[in-house]
């Protein structure tokens, strides 16, 4: 059941990142993004973060999207302005080093899957690993509120800057 | 008991990683270099989550429990600079689409010269 899921999810969430890399128009790009934040709000659901499943939805497909597609409908591009693609020997190297670098990755994986002597805590082990609180509001709040509260103040500084950033950026000449 | 193990999720991860960079390098709309860096961070967090469902084995239960959320409080983080990322990016591009009608990064060449 929890391996159907996962499968079923996991194709949403790259068909609609594949759906944002074909493309042509950027506001079919970004509900496709949208899309695809959606299913991987599901999968981190089944990893037992309920928090940031939740989180995911609200700041990264509400409030992220929604001014990205207020930007895209803002600029209305029309053809011309969204160019031609084109084919440059520089995206080739690029794809080709994205390419490798995933297969680095993914070789990285399979050797550690291959790999005796479990490195991970998995099957019934995990009960006994976690808190029965795990990945709730209280016990990310707490862990947020108490082990980590400095960084959780910067954040407050650093959107502010982000805010007065923005809005200085988008309303002067450059 | 479940059948999932953590290469699952690693693998996903590492494949949404690998969109979101593709994006990044082909695509010449800088919209969608933004959108690529999204799914890169989301690939990102996937990775955090995961490492915090299923913890490296530590000496003792209490040891995990007391870390049990670390990982959860990282990807909190994450959210929130991708979001003031988002904000800044996206007001970098009105100001660029204003002055030069494009946003096409192909065009922005002016330090070349």
């Amino acid at each position: 059941m929890e391996s159907v899921l996962f499968y079923l999810l996991g194709a949403g969430t790259l068909l609609g990142a594949l759906g944002v890399l074909v493309a042509r128009n950027p506001l079919h790009s970004a509900l496709s993004l949208v899309a695809s934040f959606f299913f991987l709000a599901g999968i981190y659901l089944l990893l037992g973060a309920q928090l940031i499943a939740v989180l995911q939805v609200l700041v990264y497909a509400g409030a992220v999207m929604v001014l990205f597609v207020f930007v895209i409908t803002l600029l209305n591009l029309n053809d011309a302005e969204l160019g031609e693609s084109r084919f440059t020997v520089a995206k080739a190297v690029g794809v080709v080093a994205v390419a490798a670098t995933t297969a680095a990755l993914l070789k990285t994986l399979i050797d550690a899957m291959r790999a005796r002597g479990g490195l991970f805590v998995t099957g019934a082990d995990l009960a006994r690993a976690h808190p029965d609180t795990f990945g709730t509001v209280r016990a990310v709040g707490r862990s947020l509120l108490i082990d980590s509260v400095l960084p959780f103040e910067l954040t407050s500084l650093l959107l502010l800057a982000a805010i007065v950033g923005a809005v200085v950026v988008a309303k002067g000449k450059i | 008991m479940s059948a999932l193990a953590p290469w699952h999720y690693l693998t996903l991860a590492a494949l949404l990683f690998a969109i979101g960079g593709v994006a990044v390098v082909v695509r010449r709309n800088a919209l969608i270099i933004l959108m690529g860096i999204e799914l890169m961070l989301n690939a990102v967090n996937l990775t955090f989550l995961t490492f915090s469902r299923f913890p490296v084995a530590l000496a003792s239960d209490a040891a995990m429990q007391a870390r049990a959320n670390v990982g959860h409080t990282s990807v909190f983080f994450v959210i929130a600079v991708a979001a003031a990322e988002a904000a800044v990016g996206l007001a970098i591009v009105i100001a660029i689409f204003r002055s030069r009608s494009t946003v096409n990064v192909d065009e922005l060449a002016e330090l070349k010269n």
